[in-house]
């Protein structure tokens, strides 16, 4: 038998959700929201901090019950520039802009966030950042505008 | 030659039909903790992890990677399995496998689910068969009144046997911690008040959707002969696959059961089931599908079931233990369920089930899982090395 015109079926399925983000994501970002506040969470087997916050240590398994205070500044560990676009529900803001991984004064992990005030030109790692606040903050990590670089006593 | 395997340590996390207070790592991190602490081992003796859940229930894939800081996993082998509903029995066969195949000593597997974060009629969906099906297919609820109808017509079961079904499981799921649904359910006409899904299935013969997960520990015949707990032997496991096609319009079928069990029991002498097997924890996502499915396996007679489910004989403290757990009617986290199987088998075998542990001397056990178009994995487990 000859095929004459290959067809396809047509569908589309909707992937919605919503993920509980636990109580130790909860309590940080209901922070974040409410007094701009940012707080990691220590082992108390192997001494890591960890920001953002974690219930469980990745590698030994402990609960993470101990809260530490950390400062909105840190140091630039690495950053890139995004100059393309997969569209605009996927992605917060339209390109070019400025992405960088972030570790929080007190801290021994990175955040990787938007940097802000700044040009790709400017930036070096290792230098001084600090985050800039949202006004209208809503409990999710994007309440955190961006860092940006402080700029040296004048 | 395949080497003798055990299970030395098992953990699973109280099942509710929702847990806000925990992300998807962090509810595996309870069960995984839970087993380590029952094996009496850092999770740094664990060489290899075995993980898995529903595809796309969550909205999340790759979730192996996902939950890799969470179970300990980091900069470890590892594999991910998700066979539909049979995911969680699946689980355990491949931690199985990776043991007695020599490639490690200890291994684990841990299955979860988290039904009410994403969309699971949308993941259901997929499962259908894109040309001929998907739009037309009613999911689990339409699958299972077809079955309890064919079972009814068959065997002459009245209405009243999927609801003695229901009160055993009630009365067995209130002795269990870890249940779902603990219903003070004591008598047949309070299941029969249960509003029809479509009839003749009822809300409360059919199982909830849960959010919980489990996991097992598995060592090799040395690692076992040093760990705390006494090992559970891994006797035998297999596994039955169907056409991929979800729904035909033939006959009802349960040959993926009989298959299943029947080859268990024959490559391992067993001539006797009920007499032989001293617990089955099964799993069966429907009250008639628990009757039914008894007899597939070959533990009683066709048709036979509902009478000895009349008599009680499958209660905890009688002859023939059927899901002393509450089963899967009372809980469903469906990734961790086949696991939960397993897990629940391996406590009685131990005598460690607390208030559900059975009357009857442990000696052999039944697991299974079942899910897809008709696929089943099945476990025979043991207290004896031998
Ligand atoms: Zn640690």
């Amino acid at each position: 038998m000859k095929t004459r015109e290959p067809l396809q079926v047509l569908g589309r399925l909707y992937v919605p959700y919503a993920n509980w983000v636990g109580e130790t994501t909860s309590q940080f970002l209901c922070e974040l929201r409410d007094k701009r506040r940012l707080r990691g969470t220590g082992c108390s087997e192997c001494g890591k901090v960890f920001m953002p916050p974690r219930s469980v240590c990745p590698t030994c398994l402990a609960s993470l019950e101990t809260w530490v205070d950390l400062p909105t500044t840190g140091l630039l560990m690495t950053y890139t520039s995004v100059h393309y676009s997969f569209g605009r529900e996927y992605q917060p803001m339209d390109p070019p802009y400025l992405l960088g991984i972030i570790r929080l004064d007190g801290a021994d992990t990175g955040l990787c966030h938007f940097l802000g005030e700044t040009s790709f030109e400017e930036l070096r790692v290792g230098m001084k950042v600090e985050a800039v606040f949202k006004e209208n903050r809503e409990g999710n990590i994007l309440d955190i505008a961006y860092f940006r670089p402080i700029k040296a006593a004048s | 030659m395949a080497r003798r395997t055990a299970i030395v340590g098992v953990g699973q996390t109280f099942h509710r039909s929702r847990r806000p207070d925990v992300h998807i790592g962090e509810l595996c991190a309870e069960a995984v903790k839970a087993a380590l602490e029952d094996a009496e081992i850092h999770v740094r003796d664990i060489q290899a992890f075995v993980t898995g859940n529903m595809e796309l229930f969550e909205g999340r894939y790759v979730q192996d990677m996902w939950l890799a800081d969470w179970i300990g996993a980091v900069g470890k082998p590892g594999i991910r399995v998700t066979t539909g509903g049979t995911t969680g029995g699946t689980l355990a066969s491949v931690a199985f496998e990776l043991v007695a195949s020599g490639l490690y000593d200890l291994v684990l597997a841990v299955g979860f689910e988290k039904q009410f974060e994403g969309d699971t009629r949308a993941g259901l969906k997929t499962v259908a068969d894109p040309l001929w099906i998907r739009w037309q297919t009613t999911g689990a609820i339409g699958y299972f009144s077809r079955q309890a109808r064919y079972y009814m017509k068959e065997t002459g079961a009245p209405e009243e046997a999927g609801a003695m079904v229901r009160v055993r499981l009630a009365a067995h799921a209130r002795n269990n911690p870890h249940a779902h649904l603990r219903l003070d359910l004591e008598s047949v006409e309070e299941v029969l008040k249960s509003p029809y899904l479509i009839p003749p299935l009822r809300q409360l013969d059919m199982c909830p959707t849960s959010e919980g997960a489990c996991a097992i520990v598995v060592a090799s015949e040395e690692r076992a002969a040093r760990m705390a707990r006494r090992p559970v032997w891994v006797k035998d496991w297999t596994s039955v696959h169907k056409e991929a096609i979800y729904v035909r319009g033939g006959r009802h079928s349960v040959a993926d059961l009989e298959m299943a069990a029947s080859r268990l029991f024959r490559r391992n002498g067993i001539q006797k089931p009920m007499e032989e097997i001293s617990v089955a924890e099964i799993y069966a996502p429907s009250t008639w599908a628990e009757l039914e499915w008894l007899e597939a396996y070959g533990f009683c007679e066709k048709g036979t079931a509902w009478r000895l489910e009349e008599k009680g004989v499958f209660y905890w403290n009688r002859e023939f233990p059927v899901n002393p757990s509450g089963g899967v009617v009372c809980t469903n986290p469906i990734g961790a369920t086949g696991l939960i199987r397993v897990a629940e088998v391996a406590l009685q075998l131990r005598g460690d089930a607390g208030p559900r542990q059975i009357s009857r001397k442990p000696t052999l056990g039944f697991s299974s899982a079942w899910g897809g178009s008709g696929w089943t994995v099945a476990h025979l487990l043991s207290s004896s090395k031998d």
